[in-house]
């Protein structure tokens, strides 16, 4: 029966190709206390086709999602499928009306049973209305070989890696029977071949009629798979159209709003002596024989996939974790780092990568959180001088140039590239000699970017040492003396002036040997 | 484009310190509300009994409220900083059990003193080291310990009661300083300055604030967060100890349902005050109002012969009514906006 | 590996009771008596059925610290209505147990789904309000076994198939409670929204209404427990069960319910409870006051939570092959 239906869903797909939408979205705005997260966005998904939204972070592609799923109420505009208005009040009504979303963290449930996270929900019944255990484990067994998945429906979800848990929130997205597959960057956290695995899956999910909106930041696989796409830039829907009608240069000019050769600062990089190095740094389970060397004035790029542990270094380095062996030496002396109390009175500091978890202390004022890892220098024997933490947080935000309504304005009104600042801000006020930097990018505005950019030349030009974890090539590029390639918790590679190449950094993280062309 | 008229103006433009002054925050404050609350209590309670404006009968009043906000200040501290203790009060039985224990075998005031400061603080550290070196959930360990210490006092005392404190011990609890002004009406005020200047004007201070905000955050800051959450612990147990040496010298006798229940209406003080239950936010003077209101309140009830009991069920609703009501007039207003 | 470690966790808990018995029953024979053994888990039964509502409350994140208070409320009015109207048939009374608890877990559950006001402020605030209310509507006055009428005191020790209905009781709630939480939407629905109430959203799950519903059916259960209670010991005033909400939690903690939410079983909570109800029918047995009761279920609770906590102890991420072959 299942089978039957489908075969009519493909038929119909591939009569109606290049006709009408499935889905489609008029003049959908939304908004938050103090954002404008849409305005007036328009997004059409074809059935059969892959319709790729791109845009930055923070241009409003999770806050389309959360309307499409039911999650978000939108304040205006139509939502129609097949011609037909629809509303979705809750995540079920979207999940009832064939909308189903694949999610970028995997979200489900570690302690149920793979069946379980594949139908809870929409569970197979009894006349009783008890879920039907034995319906529930078969039907999960069909999906998962549907798509060559070899798990068994039976395990707990927590003991599957994360390649299996993306494949059991596919199978879970099949098993709603969706007309609309939403995958929010289902690629980020895969390996090389778990990837391709994924586009076979996306393939065969075309070929079954279903109407895909793939959000990605990579190009390649934009390219790749999808067939059109949808650009957003600040909550606005900016192009759309066929993908084979544009180049990546098209993309990128539609995402920034202008060309992308403009963003990164001139630097004159003259590099001192060394300040800073680590030797044979290894952890049970995170990484392993790390080593490298730091100079002054220095930005050292460490390049990876996402889960190649870099972080995970950063952290050991910043006292976070502890390493099982391995040595820092400062200036030539050894540098022993158990908490990042002591890191940072041995001047190294560490803007981390979740800056909502790990970096803004929301709730607090913004010269709270500036002047928090200085206390020391601006307190009296252990009271507190308020005077002091103003001016510290004046001269400081100043030169990030902050945009604020006040020093005492909690830290959580402001905006993420201006919390950025503000975390900056906060560790540059500790007078440190080396300054870690997380993705200090990731996730917000154009003009933020360019800030933080413009500040980190600044800072390396004045002596200090920068490290700058990045997964973005063109920041990378764009700001490295010296870069690092790490992979599967290793340093894979390290590359330097004219050896820094795009293809090089890719080959050596993804671990593909070097093939002469 | 955003970007050429953003880096234009970077100049001179300066981001003022304060939005609003201090007088303007305290002006639309949850503490002026309180204070609005006091009086009106006072001014009730006033009109209701003609015994109530007596100065005797006032200093009286004061009982209701003293031992319970000693614990409330460190209980504030801890509550901020994202954790609870529930097992104060039965602090307060072990530590008073322990001391008419030594009572029985001829101890003398100044050393009951020190047992009960003594247990106050062991039974702070055995909460904190649970909480702070297993990284287990202050509100299930001390449901456990409320347990624990309270029944050690039952184990030891069966229902016997311990009595024949030294004379000079009632002075704790029964003492005035001057007139009508009673020592643990002294004890509160010094303890609500100090509470006060240890939050609001230290580096301690700050950082409770900084881990009931974001826990993860101040560890990447470079604050060493079981530590201080740890001698919030100790502070909380050793400020328990205070109480129990306050009530039962004013009681005179220990049995081991001694202060039985005081958990919740520590909790509804501090909720009350401010301190938000979820950590991060509140102030001590908010603690001290609400201290103040509780105890009115429940003198007031008292002069109008109202049982115990019933007044427990107007703590309850206050407790919830605290918390319930912004959450109420935030979602009406959100409503009205849309 | 991890997953039977967990499911022996139950195992490792029965192996515990099953010691307990045997080292008691090597000096004190009869306390191995099967008819002892009934007797002791007659005596258990209400805080079987208590532990089992708790149970659904901490799956979804939640704690309900009124249902003793709840529970006592109960008791006291059914004892009233049956003082003044004693020919009130015992299944009418038992409706209105139920109701009048549902309606108590409506206001927890309620409170905490619309306002998002944390389940222990709330519970800790109604637990003093149920018992205010007790003294307001019987004065403080108890209400003792010659005031109920002989069917009200007769019901739950009614003996069928040598058991008291008592018993029965708890019997049918644990079956209940077997497929409940094992087979029902509902049910799995506790789970989900306790171990990640982010996808539970995601997936439809209405995370408040759910909560909401776990504190109906432990209200529920307070309220059904709260005339077997009073009709059992024939007796209704202010302070009965008093502090029996802790006893409840403990019960769900020593039998591996994650306070956290998410993880638990049927199988421990019942679990958990007998290994509570044996030590208190054994402690006068072995000649220890019954007022070490509160220090070991004081100790159990801390030992459990510990215990708990080192097994289920997240671990850092996995990033090395050669470590993760080595797992």
């Amino acid at each position: 029966m299942l089978a039957n239906s489908q075969g009519i869903e493909n038929v119909h797909a591939h009569a109606t190709q290049g006709a009408a939408p499935v889905l489609s979205l008029e003049g959908i705005s939304k908004s938050f206390p103090g954002v404008k997260a849409l305005s007036e966005v328009a997004l059409e998904l074809y059935p059969g086709e892959v319709t790729a939204l791109v845009g930055e972070n923070g241009a409003g592609k999770s806050t389309i999602v959360k309307v499409l799923t039911g999650i978000y109420q939108p304040d205006g505009g139509r939502i129609s499928i097949n011609g037909q208005p629809v509303s979705f009040p809750t995540a079920q009504d979207a999940g009832k009306a064939g909308v189903t979303a694949i999610h970028q963290e995997t979200v489900l449930f570690d302690d149920l049973s793979v069946a379980e996270n594949i139908f809870i929900g929409h569970a197979p019944k009894t006349r009783f209305g008890l879920i039907d255990r034995a319906e529930m484990l078969r039907k999960s067994k069909d999906l998962l070989d549907r798509i060559g998945a070899q798990i068994d429906p039976k395990v707990t979800l927590k003991d599957l890696g994360i390649a299996n848990k993306h494949l059991v929130a596919i199978a879970r997205a099949l098993s709603v029977d969706a007309k609309i597959v939403i995958m929010d960057e289902p690629t980020a956290s895969l390996s090389h071949k778990e990837i391709e695995e994924t586009y076979e899956l996306v393939e065969r999910l075309k070929a079954e009629g279903k109407a895909i909106l793939f959000i990605s930041h990579k190009f390649d696989e934009i390219f790749r798979i999808a067939d059109r796409f949808t650009v957003f830039r600040d909550g606005q829907m900016v192009g759309a159209g066929k993908i084979s009608d544009v180049t990546e240069q098209d993309l990128v000019r539609l995402m920034v709003g202008r060309s992308v050769d403009q963003v990164f600062p001139e630097r004159n990089s003259n590099p001192g002596e060394e300040v800073f190095k680590v030797a044979g740094y290894c952890h049970p389970t995170e990484f392993e024989d790390i080593g490298f060397s730091l100079r002054r004035g220095e930005i050292l790029g460490f390049y990876g996939l996402v889960g190649a542990g870099r972080s995970e270094v950063m952290q050991a380095l910043f006292g976070v974790t502890k390493p099982s062996k391995g040595a820092i030496r400062i200036d030539g002396e050894i540098a022993v780092i158990r908490s990042p109390d002591e890191a940072i009175s041995h001047g190294i500091v560490y803007v981390p990568e979740d800056r909502g978890r790990q970096g803004a202390i929301k709730g607090l004022p913004i010269f709270q959180n500036v002047s928090l890892p200085s206390l020391k220098k601006t307190s009296k024997n252990g009271f507190l001088r308020l005077a002091e933490e103003f001016k510290l947080a004046r001269d400081y935000t100043q030169r990030l140039d902050l945009r604020a309504a006040a020093l005492d304005q909690d830290i959580g009104e402001l905006s993420g590239g201006n919390q950025q600042k503000v975390v900056i801000a906060k560790w540059l006020a500790t007078q440190p000699r080396v300054i870690i930097l997380d993705e200090p990018t990731k996730g917000i505005d154009i003009g933020s970017k360019a800030a933080v950019h413009e500040f980190m030349a600044e800072l390396a030009a004045e002596g200090l040492a920068v490290i700058m974890v990045s997964s973005e090539i063109p920041e990378i590029l764009g700001m490295s003396d010296r870069v690092i390639v790490m992979r599967e918790g290793r340093i894979a590679a390290e590359f330097e002036g004219g050896d820094l190449t795009p293809e090089h950094l890719v080959r050596a993280a993804a671990g593909i040997s070097e093939v002469k062309s | 484009m955003s970007l050429a008229s953003g880096t234009s103006q970077v100049s001179d433009r300066q981001i003022p310190d304060r939005l609003r002054s201090p007088l303007q925050r305290f002006l639309a404050s949850w503490e002026l509300l309180l204070l609005g609350v006091a009086v009106a209590v006072f001014i009730i309670n006033s009109f209701a009994s003609p015994y109530f404006l007596d100065p005797w009968n006032l200093s009286d009043a004061t009982f209701n409220f003293t031992e319970k906000a000693l614990i409330a200040f460190a209980m504030a501290l801890l509550i901020i900083s994202g954790e609870i203790d529930l097992s104060v009060a039965s602090i307060i039985a072990l530590a008073s059990t322990a001391m008419g224990f030594a009572v029985q075998l001829g101890a003398d005031t100044s050393i009951l003193v020190l047992i009960g400061l003594g247990v106050g603080l062991a039974c702070g550290a055995f909460n904190g080291f649970l909480v702070t070196g297993f990284g287990l959930p202050s509100i299930v360990v001390t449901i456990g310990t409320m347990s624990l210490f309270r029944g050690i006092s039952y184990i030891v005392l069966g229902d016997k009661a311990y009595t024949g404190y030294p004379s000079d011990f009632a002075f704790f609890g029964q003492g005035y300083v001057w007139w009508v002004i009673s020592f643990e009406l002294v004890l509160f005020a010094v303890m609500a300055i100090l509470f006060a200047i240890l939050l609001h004007r230290t580096n301690f201070g700050r950082a409770v604030y900084v881990i009931g905000n974001n826990p993860v955050g101040a560890l990447f800051s470079g604050i060493q967060v079981s530590r201080v959450k740890f001698i919030l612990f100790l502070l909380t147990g050793v400020m328990s100890g205070v109480a129990a040496i306050c009530l039962t010298s004013r009681l005179g006798a220990t049995r081991p349902s001694i202060a039985f229940g005081w958990e919740l209406e520590v909790v509804t003080m501090v909720v009350l005050g401010g301190i938000s239950i979820l950590g991060g936010s509140g102030t001590i003077p908010g603690v001290v109002i609400a201290a103040f209101v509780m105890g009115m309140v429940t003198f007031g009830f008292g002069l109008l012969n109202v049982p115990g009991i019933v007044m427990s069920i107007f703590i309850g609703l206050l407790l919830i009514a605290v918390i319930a009501l912004p959450r109420i007039a935030r979602q009406l207003l959100a409503r009205r906006r849309t | 590996m991890i997953q039977s470690l967990i499911k022996s966790r139950e195992g490792i808990l029965a192996a515990a009771i099953l010691a307990l018995l045997l080292v008691i029953s090597t000096r004190f024979p009869a306390f191995a008596a099967p008819k002892n053994l009934a007797s002791v888990f007659n005596d258990t039964a209400p805080l079987i059925i208590l532990a089992l509502g708790q149970m659904a409350v901490i799956l979804t994140r939640c704690i309900d610290l009124s249902v003793a208070a709840n529970l006592a409320l109960t008791g006291m009015v059914v004892a009233m209505l049956n003082t003044a109207m004693p020919d009130l048939p015992v299944p009418v009374i038992l409706l209105i147990a139920i109701g009048l608890g549902t309606l108590m877990g409506l206001v927890n559950g309620l409170l905490v789904w619309k306002l998002d006001i944390p389940p222990i402020v709330v519970t800790l605030g109604t637990m003093t309000i149920y018992r205010g209310i007790i003294f307001v509507i019987s004065g403080g006055e108890w209400i003792n076994a010659h005031e109920m009428s002989p069917a009200f005191k007769a019901f739950p020790r009614e003996v069928i198939l040598g058991l008291p209905v008592l018993s029965w009781m708890a019997i049918l709630v644990v079956v209940g409670f077997i497929i409940l939480v094992g087979r029902s939407p509902l049910g799995r629905a506790f789970y989900a929204v306790g171990g990640n109430p982010h996808a539970a959203v995601y997936t439809g799950i209405n995370v408040g209404r759910t909560q909401c519903a776990a504190f109906i059916l432990s209200g529920a259960l307070a309220g059904l427990t709260g005339y077997l209670w009073v009709a059992r010991y024939a007796v209704a005033y202010v302070d009965i069960a008093g502090g029996f909400e802790l006893e409840v939690v403990a019960a769900c903690v020593i039998g591996g319910i994650s306070i956290a939410g998410g993880i638990g079983s049927v199988g421990g909570a019942l679990l958990g409870a007998l290994f509570l109800g044996i030590v208190k029918n054994a402690l006068p047995v072995v000649n220890i006051s019954p007022f070490w009761q509160l220090a070991i279920s004081g100790s159990a609770i801390i030992i459990a939570v510990a215990f708990n906590a080192t097994s289920n102890r997240t671990k850092g991420r996995v990033i090395l092959k050669k470590a993760e072959h080595a797992l």
